[in-house]
């Protein structure tokens, strides 16, 4: 059996990094701008890695699907990043964060790999400074924290209610100024459709242009995916239209193993689904839990009169609301981790108490906050989020709760990769929410923009010289290459596989088909039996797809629903590869609940004596089982323990 | 219940950027007054899909208002009748049953058509790459607290900061000028003291490279600041304006 190799530097877990990059390989200036690195994506991950590796003097292609880096999803995080700089005084440093980490992830993720993140996790804060990002300052001067799901202390770094889009833009410029020197080509309107294997190793891409359709061969010593997370497998969820787990399949099927793609997030405070032509759904920032309070009815009848309309919120007196998360988790309160507070909404409305027309939400009251500090407070803290609630409920969040309902946020699951980021193919690293990444079963609030930062200005920028140290004798090659040619001719036959299906059904109606499956069976709780019935019916979703879909229009043109066709067709197959990992997962971790694998109190409950590793998966072939490969999880400085939030 | 509206539009087609466009109309029934623009646009186009016609192509992305990829200039005015929104964002609640809607993507010499209502607005990261940035590296940097900055200042750096790149701003001027954007990062980085070495050649640069790539000069109108979804204040053009003074008499 393929044995995984993680390479964790030896050492104790503090002087790991610091003994990896005092005994690295790297190359010097001369020859690094001999070496060309391709770069798919825009979001911070990828901008931060093609900034920082043009600056080292690398020679850098990076490709995004939208009309500008700027683009990127990573723009619509909104409550703030995680650092350990501890300068409220309140207890916090690297092995704290580091420590949060590890159990919010539910003891699913990679100590050596966490313990780095949470290390570097300062210095992203200063470069971020320095980049011009404002952030939140108090009136002395200095920057301000607030605090986050599954910590107590404050540690969150923000810009209003908009932090990922100054943080991207803070990596834009960075990148901006890496192309105006040359160091960085830009491509916009690209997708990449395929990666190009030479002898064993990543050597380019197939990219198509999206605005002529055509496709181009790019060439590169490595290659770099920093392409987000898959969560639009359900349809609707609150990634953008376009976010898409294609580059990851593309990986999958060139030999990447992809690594606990059943760990998904299902985000607790997002607008709840209106209506069947909903596109997508939005999310509330986890920052409202600060100062919002989570509530249902107690009493059934009150949440059967607002469903029904004859009653508001705010006539039910305050002895009637049944707080649960404060009621449940007295310490943590409504800041528990994310996939905790998603569960408890769930389990509320099931029972019968959940609120507005459908039955499926919950309040997120803020009136005690603005009794206490007043409406201005309030308005400075989370103005933006108010102003968005109200744009698309028609309601006023000042005045009246707001309602929210869990939907899909984030993939914790991804391209496999080693401490070095890189994936097990050699040369094609996976950086940000697109790899499996140092979130194990479960992300912290605050913490995707911290990873995809420290992956893209820290890590990669070190890593991946240890690997072209050993190239530097690599010529360019030519795309003419047989490999080169091969892989554009298979991508190109899968385009014009779906091109002549011209069956009756579009492309978005068979996405949606898929997302309730998701949703349905492979959502917040799973079973062995609703999996199975996944598995079923992704199946006739994936015969629907080749034998009943629609492309009007020409391949060579630009072409929207080619282009979404193309993602759809690998959604299925991430679908189907989300729902046999978690069957194969028997037991409940972070977001991963099974309802078989429960405390008595509805706590998920782990079995660290058989699952206690990352689940690979590797391509087998065409409409072939994948087979399962573990690298086991070895703790070493945490002791494993029942997560209590209590 | 759910209130819907019935509704005509005239949608400006254009195969490609050499192609002559022309408007086309299309009846829609029983549209949710819940539903968004887009979406709205997603039903007609599920329609035509099955009527194995082509879609109609317009940009959008995070549909939360905050990528800035969504344009679409409604009725008159970059991203429709409703205020500090987004088209993504705009909700159908905002229009008269029976109504007549026209739309039609952004008109403006930097911002060539490409396909029907998609532009390319790749000019706004042209003017950025000429000088929108701190020239800072990754790493060797002080520590964050080492500059303390005023509130005041850092609020009002976050207000310029909180531009989208949408290009509404020169959607809406008569000039079609990118003042607006040009001056909400030239006063976002003028603000702070990391950016204040740089604060003259920036804005020289940007602006330099804002009239070279074909957009139009400022005249007070305020219609940008006025259709700017993200409210990003004219204040910062007066300040975009010492800076660039400034540049001048130092040359």
């Amino acid at each position: 059996m393929t044995q995984i190799n993680s390479k964790i530097p030896q050492g104790p877990l503090a002087q790991k990094w610091s003994n990896y990059k005092a005994s690295q390989k790297l190359v010097n200036p001369a020859n690094k701008r001999r070496l060309d690195i391709i770069v798919v994506g825009t979001g911070l991950a990828g901008a931060s890695a093609a900034a920082s590796l043009g600056e080292l003097g690398f020679n850098v292609l990076n490709f995004c699907i939208q009309d500008s880096p700027r683009r990127a999803h990573s723009i619509a995080a909104q409550g703030g990043i995680n650092a350990a700089k501890n300068y409220p005084n309140d207890g916090d440093s690297v092995f704290r964060l580091f420590y949060d980490t590890i159990k919010g992830g539910d003891y699913r993720a990679r100590e050596a790999n966490v313990y780095r993140l949470a290390e570097v996790s300062n210095s992203i804060i200063d470069q971020c400074v320095a980049q011009g990002v404002p952030f939140a300052r108090e009136y002395g001067g200095l920057l301000d924290n607030r605090s986050f799901g599954g910590a107590q202390v404050s540690r969150t770094f923000y810009a209003k209610g908009q932090t990922g889009q100054q943080l991207l833009l803070g990596a834009y410029s960075a990148l901006s100024r890496q192309i105006s020197k040359g160091s960085v080509k830009l491509h916009t309107r690209y997708e990449m459709m395929d990666i190009v294997v030479i002898d064993g190793k990543a050597r380019g891409i197939i990219a198509r242009n999206l605005r002529t359709g055509r496709l181009e061969r790019f060439f590169g010593h490595a290659v770099v995916i920093a392409t987000g997370g898959y969560g639009n497998t359900f349809f609707l969820s609150t990634n953008a239209m376009g976010s898409n787990g294609s580059a990851a399949m593309q990986c999958f099927r060139k030999g990447a193993y992809f690594a606990n793609p059943c760990y998904a997030q299902i985000h607790p405070t997002c607008i709840p689904v209106h209506g069947e032509f909903q596109s997508k759904l939005t999310l509330m920032s986890e920052s409202l839990r600060n100062d919002g309070r989570i509530w249902v009815p107690k009493k059934k009848e009150d949440a059967e009169a607002i469903r029904a309309g004859k009653m508001k919120p705010n006539q039910i007196p305050e002895d009637e609301r049944d707080y649960y998360l404060e009621r449940r988790y007295p310490t943590f309160g409504n800041l528990v981790p994310r996939d905790v507070a998603s569960r408890a909404a769930k389990e509320r409305c099931d029972a019968g108490y959940g609120v507005g027309a459908t039955g499926l939400a919950v309040y997120l009251d803020f009136s005690e906050v603005i009794n206490r500090l007043g409406r201005d407070v309030v308005e400075a803290r989370y103005g933006n989020l108010f102003q968005m609630y109200n744009k698309i409920v028609d309601e006023d969040p000042y005045e009246t709760p707001m309602m929210i309902y869990p939907a899909m946020h984030y993939t914790m699951g991804g391209i496999w990769v080693d401490y070095e980021c890189m994936t097990s193919i050699e040369g094609l690293f996976a950086i940000g929410e697109a790899n499996f990444s140092d979130h194990g079963a479960n992300r912290l609030g605050a913490s995707a923009l911290m990873q995809g930062l420290a992956d893209g200005y820290f890590v990669l920028p070190y890593t991946i010289q240890n690997y072209l140290a050993d190239e530097i004798r690599t010529p360019r090659m030519s795309t003419e290459l047989a490999e080169f040619a091969e892989t554009e001719g298979a991508v190109q036959s899968r385009i014009q596989k779906i091109m002549a299906v011209k069956g009756n059904r579009s492309v978005d109606s068979i996405h949606k088909q898929l997302g309730l499956i998701m949703w349905d069976f492979v959502g917040m709780s799973r079973t062995k039996e609703s999996l199975q019935k996944a598995l079923d019916a992704i199946i006739q979703v994936k015969h629907e797809f080749w034998t009943n879909v629609f492309i009007p229009g020409e391949s060579e043109d630009l072409n929207v629903e080619l282009e979404k066709a193309l993602r759809v067709s690998d959604f299925i197959e991430i679908g189907e590869l989300m729902a046999r990992d978690a069957l194969h997962r028997e037991e409940s971790c972070g977001g991963h609940f099974r309802l078989e694998y429960q405390t008595g109190d509805g706590e998920a409950l782990r079995d660290d004596e058989n699952f206690s590793y990352v689940a690979c998966w590797k391509y087998e072939g065409d409409g072939k089982e994948p087979s399962l490969l573990k690298e086991p999880l070895i703790y070493e400085s945490v002791h494993m323990q029942q997560r209590n939030y209590k | 219940m759910e209130k819907t509206i019935h509704i005509t539009l005239k949608i400006w087609r254009q195969k490609g950027p050499q192609a002559k466009g022309a408007f086309e109309t299309y009846q829609l029934n029983d549209i949710s007054i819940d539903s968004s623009f887009l979406e709205m646009l997603d039903i007609l186009n599920e329609r035509l899909i099955s009527e194995k016609k082509e879609p109609i192509v317009f940009d959008h992305d995070c549909r939360e208002g905050i990528c800035g990829m969504c344009s679409l200039y409604i009725n008159g005015h970059p991203h429709g009748p409703d205020e500090d929104v987004t088209t993504c964002q705009l909700h159908m609640r905002k229009f008269k049953d029976g109504e007549t809607i026209i739309v039609e993507p952004w008109r403006s010499r930097g911002f060539p058509v490409i396909k029907d209502l998609m532009v390319d607005r790749s000019a706004f990261d042209k003017i950025i790459q000429a000088g929108g940035f701190i020239s800072v590296t990754t790493g060797g940097v002080p520590d964050a607290n080492a500059i303390p900055i005023s509130k005041e200042k850092a609020d009002e750096a976050m207000d310029a900061a909180s531009c989208i790149g949408c290009g509404a701003c020169v959607a809406a001027c008569k000039n079609g000028s990118a003042m607006l954007f040009v001056a909400a990062k030239v006063s976002q980085l003028a603000l702070l003291p990391q950016g204040k070495m740089e604060a003259s050649s920036r804005a020289k640069a940007m602006v330099a490279k804002m009239d070279e790539l074909g957009f139009g000069n400022c005249t007070n109108t305020g219609a940008c600041e006025s259709e700017c979804p993200k409210n990003v204040s004219i204040s910062h053009i007066a300040r975009l304006n010492r800076e660039f003074l400034k540049a001048k008499f130092k040359d």
